[in-house]
């Protein structure tokens, strides 16, 4: 382990479809805390072991509350002071947790799956009506979690339209101006502000009205704009990264034939499929949610000092060696996979189980459904999000 | 000892705690998320990827509950010691 004293910029380079940039693996072979620097905001560490990547989102000593002082590092020019659940360190940050976690245990959300299953055989059955080619995003990895977090949630399906386009601000490093992101975000906690509104009114069964009630019957449990923020970030969270991943895991798998095959051959593969999918695909585009020392943390013969922000790689941490066998390689009946896809720590996915479930059921439906499913035109015809914290295609043709 | 989640106070009397929590958490249930680490500083800790209790008996602690009310596979538990009460998580 070295220092080299060289801060490097970040990301190291843009993203490439789902690949990794091999500078990752030698960092975390030979600078496994090295100095970066983003597009905006002061220097950060950036941490690529397994180890240290759990330390630094699971460990008391880092907060991510102290960012809301400081110059974070970023991807966008403008700082944004949102605050919010993911700017919070326990115990405030536990005050709003358990108020929604409740609702995505593994219990939970098990009883959501046959609606899910539901949900994905009747888009299946569409595509399959429309003829023998689709385009995957738009016509079953986006309507798929969306359907599904709008039922949780109780927001109305039919405004997809609006909400879709302001949720990208939430996620943008460079896709919309900052005037574009301001916009977007006051008119989507607008429109949540609204549909609390009528919650109140006409009180519901979901979530939206649970929360609601949590926050009328105890305002010092939630206050009206937590309330809004919250129900955002489940809105927003619940469907950008799933619809994300269903395409990805898709063109992880059409790229590895003989895994697909053997998934194929091998059905009750799925959920150690999933795990693997969500180890082995790069979600992340960039570096964000910076966490910052609140005393010296020693790695090895790095010191992090008390008040220096530390990001971490998550993607290098899911191909370290020290964890995983022939990490580079897909292996969709890995066993003991602890990847740290769902982050790690207090602000671990609240959704984690959720989108497993959805993920489980997206993949078997379409397996099962498109035996002969195959790229449109090849890989080169998947069109590639651009400017937003994760990746996945924005456009993937499909044919069967 | 009382069932899980049994009544709340239905029984009061019956049987004392000694003012102790167990604290317990299922290792095969346990996925390793780390949220119970970070929501109870000090109270649990990983090994080999899974977490458990650093003192499976403890004074109350609201953390400690806020740690079982988290955990999205149910897997930590806190009773009262002596009634074996289930404090959390909240059925």
């Amino acid at each position: 382990m070295t220092v080299s004293g060289e801060t490097y910029a970040y990301p190291f380079s843009e993203p490439h479809r789902l690949d990794l940039d091999p500078f990752y693996a030698k960092l975390r072979a030979e600078e496994p805390l090295c100095r970066i620097r983003l597009p905006y905001g002061e220097p950060a560490w950036l941490a690529t072991r397994h180890e240290d990547v759990r330390t630094v989102l699971g460990d008391p000593r880092f907060s991510r509350a102290a960012a809301l002082e400081r110059d974070e590092p970023r991807m966008h020019a403008h700082l944004r002071r949102q605050g919010g659940i993911l700017a919070m360190d326990p115990p405030d940050h536990t005050r709003l947790r358990r108020l929604v976690a409740k609702a995505f245990t593994m219990r939970r959300v098990e009883l959501l799956r046959g609606r899910t299953q539901e949900i994905a055989d009747g888009l299946a059955d569409a595509m399959a009506a429309g003829g023998d080619r689709a385009d995957l995003v738009e016509q079953f990895a986006l309507p798929l979690p969306i359907t599904v977090i709008c039922e949780l949630l109780g927001v109305p399906f039919e405004d997809r339209g609006d909400f879709r386009i302001w949720s990208d601000a939430f996620l943008s490093t460079s896709k919309l101006t900052g005037q574009q992101v301001q916009d977007h975000i006051e008119s989507m906690n607008g429109y949540m502000a609204h549909l609390i509104a009528e919650r109140r009114e006409r009180p519901a069964d979901d979530l939206l009205g649970a929360l609601v009630r949590a926050r009328d019957e105890d305002n010092d449990r939630l206050s009206e704009e937590e309330l809004v923020q919250l129900a955002v970030g489940l809105l927003v969270a619940g469907h950008e990264t799933t619809a994300s991943q269903i395409p990805n895991f898709v063109y992880v798998l059409l790229t590895h034939p003989e895994e697909l095959a053997r998934l194929r051959r091998e059905p009750e593969l799925v959920p150690r499929a999933v795990e693997e999918l969500l180890r082995f695909v790069p979600l992340g585009a960039a570096g964000a949610f910076p966490r910052y020392a609140l005393e010296d943390v020693e790695f090895g013969p790095v010191t992090v000092r008390a008040g220096e922000p530390v990001l971490v790689a998550a993607a290098a941490a899911n191909r370290d060696p020290e964890v995983f066998s022939d990490p580079e390689g897909l292996d969709l009946g890995r066993s003991d996979n602890p990847h740290v896809g769902f982050g790690h720590g207090p602000h671990h996915c609240l959704g984690a189980q959720l989108a497993r479930m959805e993920l489980q059921v997206a993949l078997e439906t379409l397996l099962r459904r498109f035996p002969g499913l195959r790229f449109d035109g090849g890989p080169d015809a998947v069109v590639w999000k651009t400017g937003l914290l994760v990746r996945g295609p924005s456009l993937m043709p499909v044919a069967w | 000892m009382q069932k899980d989640g049994g009544a709340v106070g239905g029984d009061a009397g019956r049987e004392e705690g000694d003012g102790l929590w167990e604290v317990a958490v299922d290792r095969e249930r346990c996925i390793g998320s780390g949220i119970c680490v970070g929501t109870a500083p000090g109270r649990f800790v990983l090994t080999g990827g899974r977490s458990g209790p650093v003192r499976a008996f403890v004074g109350p602690d609201g953390a400690v509950l806020d740690a079982a009310e988290s955990c999205p596979m149910e897997a930590v538990t806190v009773r009262e010691r002596g009634t074996g009460r289930l404090l959390a998580p909240e059925e």
